[in-house]
């Protein structure tokens, strides 16, 4: 049996990864929830169950939009942290999907704060190479670049290793008292979900000359799909 | 340069911002001034890049590729100041328009159709990868090319039709998106469990009005951390 800490390792990896991604190097958008939470699922060996988390954390994710210097959730690390933890519980868990996508989105909340800190960090170092950077040195431009990806990299992996140690025990022992149907359960985690995008979208758009007629063309749409598929 | 501009916020700080990131980007080009990497130009070029300077990371090519031209071409010191300082918000504020605001919820949406149309998790992966990476780079690689094209008169291209009209209409087809994308994500979660999908529907109506109503002194998405954690507790304790 190998220990939670050491079994947690690939998971961190990943979570360094896409953490690096929200903003360091590529912001190739693998840290979306969509994706990440996907990746999660399908390193647990549950692409399926990831994806559902994913989306749920998407929807959430169309709310905040990363603006450079304000402080927002970070998706990469958190979505991953969901994923895995939805992906890792037997089918059937009733509460599974709520206690995920809560514990998520309280890593994304913890995520960003983390990057406030890891900027400060930068700055800081910054600020003890002023000298060889104000007169004009390559090496203190690259070292500066290097240090911050790779501390950002750990960053992301240190917050997914911790979220999850943490977590997956408390999870275990919540899911193990759960009183909710699995229908209730996963009404609730949706109900909040869709009313966090649909509010996130009147925002994005609703300043957009004819865009409000496209959302209600859209809705009309998307019931009639929903009534024929 | 190109892939240099990947990590353009590598070394972000609330000091000098992407500055930091800028130079290390332009360094490639820089190498060209008399002297090399151990010339007097080349320095004081590094100098004037790693200032504060901030923009759209996906548009901060234009920048990277007019700084570049205007150093190689011997442009007046006082004049590359003045445009490393001048571009920064139109950058900003059309770049986050254009990507942040219009680009990045349009793949998201119709990744989001693409899973409640039942479509798998690669399948669903690749989608949103694909497009948003494909819009990105593109956008990456015509800002770099017109940046460096143009040099420090590049102010011009932020009039193009891309950058002019582009967000509105990316607005309106993400509008359109999401109206037929998350209802069909709604589904796609609730599973086959379907007796309640109305009163799901009915409850994140009106929770989304009153979001929408309250936009801007709310944040929807800390509100349902709070709620969710009052469904777990109750979960659990009843």
């Amino acid at each position: 049996m190998i220990p939670l800490a050491l079994g947690l390792i690939p998971l961190a990896l990943l979570g360094a990864l896409l953490g690096l991604d929200v903003v360091s190097f590529p912001q190739a958008m693998i840290s979306r929830p969509i994706v990440a939470a996907t990746l999660a699922g399908a390193l647990v060996g549950r692409p399926g169950h990831g994806l559902i988390a994913g989306a749920v954390l998407e929807l959430f994710a169309l709310e905040t939009l990363p603006f450079g210097a304000s402080r927002y959730p970070e998706w990469g690390s958190a979505s991953v942290v969901g994923g895995a933890l939805y992906a890792v519980q037997p089918l059937g868990s009733r509460g599974a999907l709520t206690v995920a996508v809560c514990a998520a989105l309280v890593t994304a909340s913890i995520g960003g704060w983390t990057m406030v800190w890891h900027r400060r960090l930068i700055a800081h170092w910054a600020a003890g190479m002023r000298g060889a950077l104000t007169s004009g040195s390559c090496d203190a431009v690259t070292a500066l670049q290097l240090r911050g990806l790779t501390s950002d990299a750990a960053r992301g992996g240190l917050l997914t290793w911790t979220a999850l140690m943490v977590l997956v025990p408390l999870d275990r022992g919540i899911l193990g008292q759960w009183s909710f149907t699995g229908a209730q359960s996963r009404a609730a985690v949706v109900i909040c979900a869709g009313a966090v995008a649909g509010g996130a979208i009147w925002k994005i758009v609703h300043n957009t000359k004819g865009a409000p007629w496209f959302l209600v063309g859209g809705l009309a749409v998307g019931s009639l799909l929903l009534l024929v598929t | 340069m190109f892939l240099r501009l990947l990590a353009v916020q590598g070394a972000w700080n609330y000091e000098t911002l992407m500055g930091n990131g800028i130079a290390f980007a332009v360094e490639p080009a820089l190498r060209l001034l008399p002297g090399g990497r151990n010339g007097e130009a080349y320095r004081a070029a590094m100098a004037r890049q790693n200032g504060y300077f901030n923009a759209n990371p996906y548009l901060a090519g234009i920048a990277v590729g007019a700084l570049a031209n205007a150093e190689l071409s011997g442009e007046a010191t006082d004049r590359i100041e003045r445009f490393h300082t001048a571009c920064c918000g139109p950058l900003g504020s059309v770049g986050d328009r254009l990507v942040w605001v219009g680009w990045l919820p349009a793949c998201s949406l119709l990744a989001l159709a693409a899973f409640g149309f039942g479509l798998g998790p690669a399948g669903v992966v690749l989608l949103f990868l694909g497009l948003f990476n494909l819009g990105t780079m593109a956008l990456r690689a015509w800002g770099l090319r017109v940046g460096y094209r143009d040099g420090l008169r590049v102010a011009s291209a932020l009039g193009a039709p891309l950058l002019r009209k582009g967000p509105a209409q990316v607005a309106r087809a993400s509008a359109l998106l999401a109206g037929i994308a998350i209802p069909l994500a709604v589904r796609g979660v609730i599973g086959p469990a379907r007796g309640a999908l109305e009163v799901v529907f009915a409850a994140a109506a009106v929770g989304a009005v009153v979001l929408a109503r309250f936009h801007g002194r709310v944040e929807g998405w800390r509100l349902a951390v709070v709620g969710l954690v009052l469904f777990i507790l109750i979960a659990v304790v009843r």
